[in-house]
């Protein structure tokens, strides 16, 4: 029985596991008290009525217009329902935006992890270079933020026990933001439809102990960073030969870009984050820079999502400062 | 002499200009496709009765949940009240004699069976594995399946929408009966107004997404590929804005049904007529400003999905005024409990639950955690099958003496409608749970806390699968064996009820003229 007991918590009081899945669960259960409310409210009355005005009771029926027609009556029950859904409405959005747009921590430390989703499977790459399939691990209240991408059709990030879920896009970088508050192993599903397994496409994000999991680094540890892998990537694709120090071929400057401003030939500007410099990899032509003539060869189907996320990873670590960008 | 015995062989229906005898034609077809849809149902919930994936493979179970959605949507819940009782009751209930375009509403049909027949090519010819949302790139670029054809298969019927759309608006505003001002029409009329006004605007939008999904998957021209330049987030834009109003095409005809029900088993004008009437005009516009509401974590500006947040918000205000409404008209009413009203009454409480879990999915934060999970599936089922086939069902019955002179056995569809409501809370009710609890659909092989649920979810199945065939077998013995029906067998009110049952071919002798306001229930017929 107990087991049982043990059963029904979880389904109706999932594991909750981040910062922010507290919040969500005070607001889910604030609705469903609400609701029920109401719910109650209209199955009362549909018995009461039901039962009083049934054709042949002796119910006093004494006819008015305002049986049929009650203006004050329409406006007296759309008003408390406008305000309860305005309420909700902002509380869901105000939460919404921390969780998908969240501040950086108090301590400012962030750990920075990549994915790639492909059929059917969820690729890490950790900051020390670490590599895992399927399986996250992370550390106890260190906040993770995940820059993902699919190798192939859309699949979505999706961890019940932290609340959180995020579609992961082909030839686009969505992020992610959570911070573990429990320690334990949590279901990683893919949420959006991706083909014959989808419903094998999941994993687990195993949550340890900080002192544990730098156990767990230690054992993994492999040389090379992204960034240093990136380097050398950088040269190995002939980045370097254009926009490197003593290239004599006239390209745009990668020291310092990460995160400013970029004005185009086209006119208009856009932010040199992660997208933009995956663009510029993938699809040179897209954004070329005011005053540079349109010479970057595409490397499209030549380098890798795992090597396009370290060269990103290297380009980003030639800006010392890190804004607040994906 | 009536519109049945008004001619016999197939020719006299197959090309029949009577508007009722389409609606039969009608009738006939989608019966046939909502048990098709239904038993790939049954076979997606036998295959969940168990976590691990062991009853179909992967890709027949992928098969399965598509066929279900595909046929269910566009060949069932788009077509249902309005190509079945809108084409048969629009024209008696404006006092006309028929259609505006008798001809082109023949031919929506003849365009539906077309499209009906190419989607069920696609299924025999290979299969489709993409779901009823063909997202991309897996639709364009990935899916083994015969996409193309099933694609076209849409995009056909999708034209049968619109030409039914454009015969109800023409046909409301040219056909009225003289005396019959807008503010007379009963609510059946402005519903089915409402949803043509969406079938016409909304469609083309969905047929153009079509054509483009086609180019890309036929000759790789780059729309919604983003490795071929394109992108994919601008096909989920175009399919929900089309997708989203069509949830409104299934449900005001819904809406515009139980109306007429409850009217006329609580025998008592319906409260509030212009604030109804209003309010499916206003859940018709406001239905085309939602659709982001299915993107909150598809990768669009998170501010888009706060403003798509608050317009579904708005978009509940009319229909939570629709439900109080029809709680008024209840009171001081003299209700009868007949099985069009059992089934109404269904309707509104379905309706309520998944109105109000709809909130829940409109509100943002909640939504990262219900979205794609099976919270989602138990609200659309909610709307879509507690609500508009319960509607469906009540409008069945309550006119079925009108439509073949035959009355069906009452006690048969009594139980029938308490069966459906049962099974129908068994099997979607514990998908909330699952859904809250992080369960994701379209999952051919689940995690074992899930399984209990589950079960209960496939036992309710079975319920509602015997609700659903025991109206087939009594409603068409009663075809045969029915007590013959008057007139007006419900003591109704409306301009279907003041002629024989059912009714002569051409509608009515002379053309009536109207003095009174719809559902006048304290005066005699």
């Amino acid at each position: 029985m107990a087991e049982a007991d043990d059963k029904w918590q979880l389904l109706l009081f999932p594991d909750a596991a981040s910062s922010i899945s507290g919040q969500v669960d005070a607001l889910f259960w604030a609705m469903v008290v609400a609701c029920g409310l109401v719910v109650a409210l209209v199955f009362l009355l549909l018995l009461v009525f039901g039962i009083r005005y049934r054709r042949g009771s002796p119910a006093s029926r004494r006819s008015s217009p305002l049986l049929y027609h009650n203006r004050w009556l329409e406006i007296g029950w759309s008003i408390p329902v406008l305000a309860a859904f305005l309420f909700f409405f902002g509380w869901g959005a105000l939460l919404y935006v921390e969780i998908l747009d969240p501040p950086v921590p108090e301590d400012g430390q962030v750990r920075r992890v990549n994915v790639i989703g492909k059929q059917w499977m969820w690729k890490f790459q950790h900051p020390e270079g670490i590599r895992e399939i399927n399986d996250l691990h992370v550390a106890l209240g260190q906040t993770v933020r995940l820059r993902m991408t699919s190798q192939d059709v859309i699949h979505s990030f999706f961890v019940p026990a932290f609340r959180i879920k995020q579609d992961v896009l082909p030839q686009t970088y969505t992020r992610l933001q959570f911070t573990p508050t429990k320690v334990g192993r949590f279901d990683l599903y893919c949420a959006e439809y991706c083909g014959l397994s989808h419903s094998g496409m999941v994993g687990e994000v195993v949550v340890m102990p900080p002192s544990e999991f730098q156990g767990w680094l230690a054992r993994r540890a492999r040389p090379g960073t992204p960034e240093q892998d990136g380097e050398r990537l950088f040269r190995q694709y002939g980045c370097s030969g254009c926009h490197g120090d003593a290239s004599s071929v006239r390209a745009p400057d990668l020291a310092g870009l990460y995160g400013k401003p970029v004005p185009l030939q086209s006119g208009g500007t856009v932010t040199a984050d992660a997208q933009y410099l995956r663009d510029s990899i993938i699809f040179p032509s897209k954004h070329v820079v005011a005053g540079y003539r349109p010479i970057m060869p595409s490397f499209k189907d030549q380098i890798s999502e795992e090597d396009l996320l370290k060269l990103t990873a290297y380009i980003q670590s030639l800006t010392p400062e890190e804004p607040d960008a994906p | 002499m009536n519109y049945l015995n008004a001619g016999y062989g197939l020719k006299s229906w197959l090309l029949t200009l009577d508007h009722k005898r389409v609606a039969w034609l009608y009738f006939i077809s989608i019966t046939g496709f909502f048990f098709l849809g239904g038993a790939a149902a049954t076979l997606v919930r036998l295959e969940l009765i168990t976590p691990a994936g062991d009853l179909l493979s992967s890709d027949a179970y992928n098969q399965m949940f598509s066929l279900h959605g595909i046929v269910m949507v566009w060949f069932f819940l788009i077509p249902s009240i309005p190509a079945t009782m809108g084409n048969f009751l629009l024209p008696l209930m404006l006092g006309a004699r028929d259609m505006a375009f008798p001809r082109l509403n023949l031919l929506s049909w003849y365009v539906f069976i077309l499209g009906g027949l190419f989607t069920l090519t696609a299924v025999i010819a290979g299969g489709i594995d993409t779901g009823w949302t063909f997202y991309t790139p897996y639709s364009t670029m990935f899916s083994n399946g015969a996409v193309l054809a099933a694609a076209t298969g849409v995009f056909i019927v999708g034209f049968s929408s619109i030409l039914t759309g454009i015969n109800f608006i023409v046909t409301t505003h040219k056909m009225r009966a003289p005396g019959l001002t807008w503010f007379r029409l009963p609510l059946f009329v402005w519903a089915q107004y409402a949803t043509s006004l969406i079938m016409v605007l909304a469609t083309p939008v969905l047929s153009i997404t079509l054509v483009l999904l086609g180019v890309e998957r036929a000759f790789g021209i780059g729309i919604f590929d983003p490795a071929l330049g394109g992108d994919p987030i601008l096909f989920e834009h175009l399919f929900w804005f089309y997708s989203h109003p069509a949830v409104y095409i299934m449900l005001l005809p819904a809406m515009g049904v139980v109306s007429e029900v409850i009217a006329c088993f609580a025998h008592k004008r319906i409260f509030g007529y212009k604030v109804m009437a209003f309010s499916i005009l206003a859940i018709a516009l406001f239905g085309f400003l939602v659709w982001g509401h299915h993107m909150f974590v598809s990768g669009q500006s998170i501010y888009a999905g706060v403003a798509f947040s608050l317009l579904s918000f708005l978009v509940s205000v009319p229909s939570a005024l629709k439900i109080f409404n029809w709680l008024a008209t209840l009171y001081k009413g003299h209700i009868r409990f007949d099985a069009p009203m059992l089934f109404a009454l269904s309707f509104i409480g379905l309706f309520l639950i998944g109105g109000l879990t709809g909130v829940f999915v409109a509100t943002l934060a909640l939504d990262i955690q219900m979205h794609d999970t099976y919270f989602v599936v138990a609200h659309f089922h909610y709307i879509m099958v507690g609500g508009m086939v319960s509607a469906y069902m009540a409008g069945l019955h309550f006119w079925w003496p009108k439509i073949t002179g035959r009355l069906y056995p009452e006690m048969w569809a009594r139980v029938s409608a308490i069966i459906v409501f049962a099974g129908f809370n068994l099997t979607f009710f514990p998908q909330f749970i699952l859904g809250w609890a992080g369960m994701p659909r379209r999952y051919h092989a689940y995690a074992e806390e899930f399984q209990l649920l589950n079960v209960f979810s496939s036992a309710g199945a079975g319920m509602l699968a015997v609700g659903y065939l025991l109206p087939l077998l009594y409603l068409i013995w009663s075809l045969r064996y029915g007590a013959h029906a008057s007139g007006d067998p419900w003591d109704a009110r409306g301009l279907e009820w003041t002629v024989a049952s059912p009714p002569p071919k051409e509608n009515f002798a002379a053309i009536p003229r109207v003095d009174r306001e719809a559902y006048a229930y304290d005066t005699p017929q």
